[in-house]
């Protein structure tokens, strides 16, 4: 467990002997007796797949996609022993896709990778490492970009596994919620060391190391700091009559298709309402259609059907001239913080960019003053503005993010995922950032993420959308705490829990909930 | 993951040149090519600075003092390089041909480099049907062999051959033609790109004017790969000038040295084993080709990471290069665009993402739509004449 | 039921996912139809870009014959209508097959183009054997041994022969191997006795290997090929640098690929993973870039076989060009146009049968 740079990766990876040329590696790794630093390339190729296997991110990466999965399968199997027979390949290779769960198992073998879901192409990279009998499997985040309902079935696989075959599992994540879902012990590594190393259950209650303790704190918990927990019906009632800032009615977003295949339907008749000075959270998996949703609030989708309409403006048919003016009454803050700034341009400058668009009467001296005023609120020293985005970490730019969204003081907010490209422990400040600034400025927001626990801390009332309909809108502690919908509960449910304790309970009523359907 | 590795702003200007900087973080075979190419180059360029003072004769002189040269003379103390069928000095020619090159060079280049910039931009960013008919009209031309549209061209512009200035025009203006395409298909894949950058789209939420969103932010960042492509049609300038000069469309002997023409007389003389009248203007042509394709070949593989050599030892292991790809994946739907495209290869997969599509798009298929498709990489386009 | 949902969840949201075998038959059918518009295109070009200057009958007799003869000439062949309605006539004569007489010798442009058309076949195809076989294994070594002096030699050997003309190598390859050595002839396609036994073939082929080899005479199948060494190593020189490069960068940038560290991780060998795993991911950009490069060879065929006097077209066209012979000129350059355009149709076509992902 670790955070990005901590070196978890570089140190399953040196197991294999999988790290680039230029590394040099010392010290050593005993993997049942031999140490395989320093093995000869040919010892260390058959150590490889057969004494430890490896699964890695991205499942859709890590098969090629060229080729059958049964060719794939077999070219593992036959660098340990080129005499198998293509028979007996086919039987392993069955057994072994049978075993992750892959039904019609002997048909499916000469598809290709393509013909496969994210879950099932990962549960075929687990296949693998089974095929080759591996006793040790290196799981490198093998869950980080799957939806959160496809990644509790791949660790109830890998949990499997472990219980029939005995395999050992090397889990390495950032998500303290696998680790508490599927780890007996626990190491913490922090700038290439590890600083803390205990059973899973002793970690999570009691964590020594100062660095493991800020970790656990940092995650975001459903229910934790709920910001509607405290909502009584009186403030529900005040917010609801206070003035629509957007106001959608049987919204819909569709893309036409290309070289006539059919169009894609990204939103399919959604309805919601955004008050003034209100946070309305929006959660999905995805491709549930909620990037969609916020895009074609600032005008960069076009919509296609039903009504949208922001700060009275209606967006179906929007033409861009008389949108204009209402322009510098929205922010928008981008999920990725390394690409949404100009790189020839110092923060500053990004800064003033709305300024010197919608505010042409200030003078450079006034712009500058709003520039250091606004740095000042989100917290970063006003040096800064002359620094360039790349000098930045990655939570510094997603603070100038804010900066530059907020500088006109807008009156809504769309924030697009704005922490899920950052670190926990720097997701945890932002996110705190953003609560401030929503008390200071009063600005209304649609905050969209594919994290319940993220959204429950910031949201008034969350909306729920999946497949491009919105299944469940409310508050946020009846959403989370009382789930009308069959797919919010299992979202929920599907939603590892930093506690082990804790997780080893939901696990228990999600398989019952399973089975019972 | 945009970041360009652009030099750091901190350096003076001139370390953030791109030849200089290319220069400054290339290591091992990478950086002997990009030197040996820059020699090159700058002799190319020097010769023709200086052809009056280098070489003996002008380029139509076939005697000296009174004295007629003699045709096909082998080399000799008077003529270094010995003579031609003509009685010319192939010394002579050889380094007045170098002014020629530079002046088509420098013209055709310049010329495609303004139309095709402006044309890609344009029609990136706003795209419809009239991107739809310039990039079939683009596809048209670039895939047309530059030779032949050469030809057709210098028989318009000149009918045939012709004097200094015209005949450099007509070898400058078809070249230009040909490029125009090249420069056009990558500023336009670039600007689509970066379209759907989030950088410039927080610039279009905020209500920034098209301009000042197309030459503020989408040109200044389109534009880093032209140095590149620059060099390579150059080379390809001068294959095509020697191209044309050499089936005898090219400039006439007397209006100024060219070297195909020159290659083109020697055939008969290559078959009675006179070597020289072919050996040193086809030797010019090599060095001068081989100077700036090696400096394209090196700025581009500094460009694309995953070609660039990597430093060896203490230096390179203490970088974390790991570092990035942890962050990158750190979200399940990190699927935006380019957070997964290194820099310097974006040349290759540019040309092949559309901009609405990527977002939703979970495979590539470049076959899926015609236009969208990046058959070419820089570099690996030009047909070599 | 978790299967189900799973599904649900991850359906790629491509919008053409769930359709069958019908995909890839729409995709051959548009890119068939896109020929059209890019040979039309070419065409109109060619046509105005040609007559932009005047006639060809001035161009190819002014000066020669007196005004009144000229003008009388121009008014039979046509030449002084407006040109919108020649252009029209003559993309109609197109579409027939027709494309013009020449003037020098009074011939049909297209039977020009089949007698000296497959010549330049010949040449393209013997050059593709030279550049493929060279190219693409040497690329292979070379990304194989990336960075290391193996790579780094062959990496300036591809440079040298992409960056020095067709023309230039072919001279000194004749100055060398026929001049210097004479083990090769200096020119041509085959010697005048070779010639006049060709003649005795009844129902000849287009090329002239083939037709050695129907003969079954050794001395006139040496005679063949002897003199096509020279030309097909010059122009295979080119292409087969540029093929090396291609291979090879392709090559490098998919063994960096994940799925190829995925393979390693099962202990897949290094050479296997170079020859199997990563070859065919890396040919399909490869094998859309090699289509262009075949069609772009006919530029370099016009400079080799004016170097070797290979009567070909790009030789006759040469010859055309400078009896200002412009409809001939015209009719070779559309003959390209419509080469480039099916050339690239079949290049697309070929990688979306090596890629499964089009293939469903």
């Amino acid at each position: 467990m670790g955070e990005s740079g901590s070196g978890k990766t570089v140190t399953a990876r040196s197991i294999l002997g999988l790290l680039p040329d230029t590394a040099e590696t010392s010290g050593a790794i005993w993997l049942e007796g031999t140490n395989v630093v320093g093995l000869s390339a040919g010892r260390m190729r058959s150590v490889r797949g057969r004494q430890a296997s490896m699964v890695f991110q991205e499942p859709s990466a890590a098969l090629n996609p060229v080729f059958p999965i049964w060719w794939q399968f077999a070219e593992g199997l036959r660098a340990h022993n080129p005499k198998l027979k293509r028979k007996e390949l086919r039987r392993r290779i069955v057994e072994a896709l049978k075993q992750v769960g892959i039904p019609d198992a002997e048909k499916r073998l000469d598809d290709y990778p393509h013909e496969f879901s994210g879950g099932q192409k990962q549960r075929i990279i687990i296949a693998m490492a089974l095929a080759m009998g591996a006793e040790l499997i290196i799981a490198d985040e093998p869950t980080t970009a799957l939806d959160v309902t496809v990644q509790a079935e791949i660790l109830q696989l890998l949990r499997d596994i472990r219980d029939t075959h005995g395999t050992s599992i090397i889990l390495i994540t950032h998500n303290m919620g696998v680790v508490a879902d599927l780890a007996d012990s626990v190491l913490v590594m922090y700038r290439g060391e590890v600083v803390e190393r205990d059973w899973v259950r002793e970690l999570f209650a009691n964590p020594r190391h100062p660095y493991t303790r800020q970790l656990l704190a940092a995650v975001p918990r459903i229910g934790v700091k709920s910001a509607s927990r405290d909502l009584g019906p009186e403030h529900l009632a005040e917010l609801e009559s206070r003035e629509p800032v957007v106001v959608a009615e049987g919204l819909e977003v569709t893309y036409p298709g290309r070289l006539g295949s059919p169009p894609f339907r990204a939103v399919r008749g959604v309805d919601f309402t955004i008050h003034a000075g209100e946070v309305l959270g929006l959660v999905g998996e995805s491709g549930s259609g909620k990037t969609t949703i916020g895009r074609a609030m600032a005008g960069l989708e076009a919509v296609t059907g039903g009504s949208l309409r922001v700060l009275g403006h209606e967006m179906r048919g929007f033409k861009e001239r008389a949108f204009k003016p209402l322009r510098r009454q929205i922010g928008f803050v981008f999920q990725d913080p390394s690409t949404s700034f100009d790189p020839q341009l110092t923060i500053g400058e990004c800064i003033e960019e709305p300024m010197v668009v919608h505010a042409r009467d200030l003078s450079a001296t006034e712009r500058r003053d709003r520039v250091a005023k606004i740095l000042e609120a989100v917290e970063l020293p006003r040096e800064y503005s002359r620094r360039f985005p790349h000098e930045l970490s990655g939570g510094q730019r997603q603070r100038v993010s804010f900066a530059r969204a907020l500088v006109l003081e807008p009156t809504l907010l769309i924030a697009d995922e704005p922490t899920s490209a950052l670190d926990v422990s720097v997701q945890a400040t932002v996110l705190e950032l953003f609560t401030e600034l929503q008390h200071r400025f009063g600005f209304a927001s649609l905050f969209i993420s594919h994290d319940l626990a993220v959204v429950d801390m910031l949201a008034h009332r969350v909306g729920v959308l999946f497949q491009g309909r919105l299944v469940e809108l409310g508050t946020g502690s009846q959403v989370m705490s009382n789930p009308d919908d069959d797919y919010t509960q299992r979202l929920l449910a599907s939603l590892p829990v930093p506690d082990p304790v804790e997780q080893a309970k939901r696990r228990e009523f999600l398989r019952l909930a399973a089975g019972g359907s | 993951m945009t970041a360009t590795p652009i030099a750091d702003r901190r350096d003076p200007w001139y370390l953030r040149l791109p030849v200089v900087a290319d220069l400054r973080r290339s290591a091992g075979l990478q950086r002997g090519m990009l030197i040996a190419g820059v020699i090159m180059t700058g002799l190319l360029l020097l010769v023709a600075l200086f052809a009056p003072l280098l070489a003996p004769y002008s380029w139509a002189q076939t005697t000296a003092d009174g004295v007629t040269f003699g045709a096909q003379q082998p080399p000799s103390a008077a003529h270094l390089l010995g003579t031609t069928v003509s009685g010319f000095d192939v010394l002579s020619r050889v380094i007045w041909g170098t002014r020629t090159a530079v002046a088509v060079i420098c013209l055709a280049v310049v010329a495609s480099l303004f139309i095709g910039v402006l044309l890609g931009l344009v029609s990136g960013y706003f795209g419809g049907w009239l991107d739809r008919i310039l990039v079939m009209i683009a596809d048209a031309v670039y895939a047309f062999p530059s030779l032949l549209l050469a030809i057709v061209l210098s028989i318009v512009i000149s009918g045939g051959r012709s004097g200094a200035l015209v005949g450099i025009l007509a070898a400058a203006i078809s070249i230009t033609v040909v490029f125009i395409p090249q420069y056009f298909r990558v500023i336009r894949a670039e600007t689509i790109r970066l379209k759907a950058e989030p950088f410039v789209e927080s610039a279009k939420v905020i209500g920034a004017p098209v301009s000042r969103i197309l030459f503020g932010h989408v040109f200044k960042n389109a534009t880093r790969t032209l140095p590149l492509i620059f060099t390579l049609n150059a080379s390809e300038a001068i294959l095509t000038l020697a191209g044309l000069g050499f089936i005898g469309f090219g400039i006439e002997p007397t209006a100024a040295a060219e070297w195909g023409y020159d290659l083109n007389r020697s055939v008969a003389d290559v078959t009675s084993g006179i070597w020289w009248t072919a050996l040193f203007p086809g030797l010019a042509i090599v060095i001068s080709v081989l100077g700036v394709t090696l400096v394209g070949e090196s700025m581009n593989d500094l460009n694309d990471p995953r070609l660039r050599i990597r430093r060896r030892g203490r230096k390179a292991a203490a970088r974390p290069r790991r570092r990035r790809d942890d962050f990158r994946h750190r979200c399940p739907r990190n699927g935006s665009p380019g957070a997964d495209r290194a820099p310097g290869c974006e040349l290759r997969h540019r040309l092949r993402r559309c901009p609405r599509r990527q977002r939703r798009e979970p495979l590539r298929r470049p076959w899926r739509d015609p236009r969208d498709r990046g058959r070419i990489r820089v570099g690996q386009d030009s047909h070599r004449a | 039921m978790i299967e189900t949902l799973e599904q649900a969840n991850t359906t790629e949201p491509a919008p053409d996912s769930p359709k069958g075998g019908g995909s890839l038959l729409r995709y051959l059918v548009a890119r068939f139809l896109l020929i059209f518009p890019t040979m039309f295109i070419l065409v109109t070009v060619v046509f105005f870009l040609m007559r932009m200057t005047g006639d060809p009958i001035t161009a190819a007799l002014g000066g020669r014959l007196p005004p009144d003869q000229l003008a009388e000439r121009i008014h039979q062949a046509g030449y002084d209508r407006p040109l919108i309605v020649q252009y029209f006539e003559y993309l109609g004569q197109i579409v027939r097959g027709n494309f013009g007489t020449t003037f020098t010798d009074n011939q049909p442009v297209v039977e020009i183009l089949a007698r000296y058309g497959s010549a330049t076949a010949e040449l393209v195809a013997y050059s593709l054997v030279v550049a493929i076989g060279f190219g693409v294994p040497l690329g292979m070594y070379a990304a194989y041994k990336r960075d290391r002096v193996p790579d780094a030699v062959l990496r300036v050997l591809a440079i040298l022969g992409y960056a020095t003309p067709v023309f230039f190598t072919g001279l000194m390859l004749k100055l060398i191997f026929s001049v210097q050595l004479g083990w090769l002839p200096v020119a041509g396609r085959i010697s005048t006795a070779g010639e006049l036994k060709m003649q005795t073939i009844t129902n000849p082929t287009p090329f002239y290997l083939i037709d050695a080899l129907r003969l079954g005479d050794l001395q006139l199948l040496g005679d063949v090929v002897t003199h096509a060494i020279l030309p097909a190593v010059a122009l295979g020189l080119l292409t087969g640098g540029i093929f090396l490069r291609l291979v090879r960068t392709n090559l490098i940038g998919t063994l960096e690929r994940p799925f190829i560290e995925s393979a390693r991780s099962r202990g897949v060998a290094e050479t296997r993973l170079v020859r199997a795993h990563a070859l065919r991911p890396a040919f399909i950009p490869v094998i859309t870039v090699m289509g262009m490069q075949i069609a772009l060879s006919l530029a370099g065929a016009v400079l080799t076989e004016t170097t070797f006097e290979w009567k070909g077209l790009g030789f006759m066209l040469v010859q055309y060009m400078s009896a200002r012979d412009y409809v001939a000129v015209q009719g070779i350059v559309m003959l390209t146009a419509v080469i480039v355009a099916v050339a690239n149709f079949v290049v697309d076509v070929v990688a979306a049968f090596v890629d499964p992902r089009v293939r469903y």
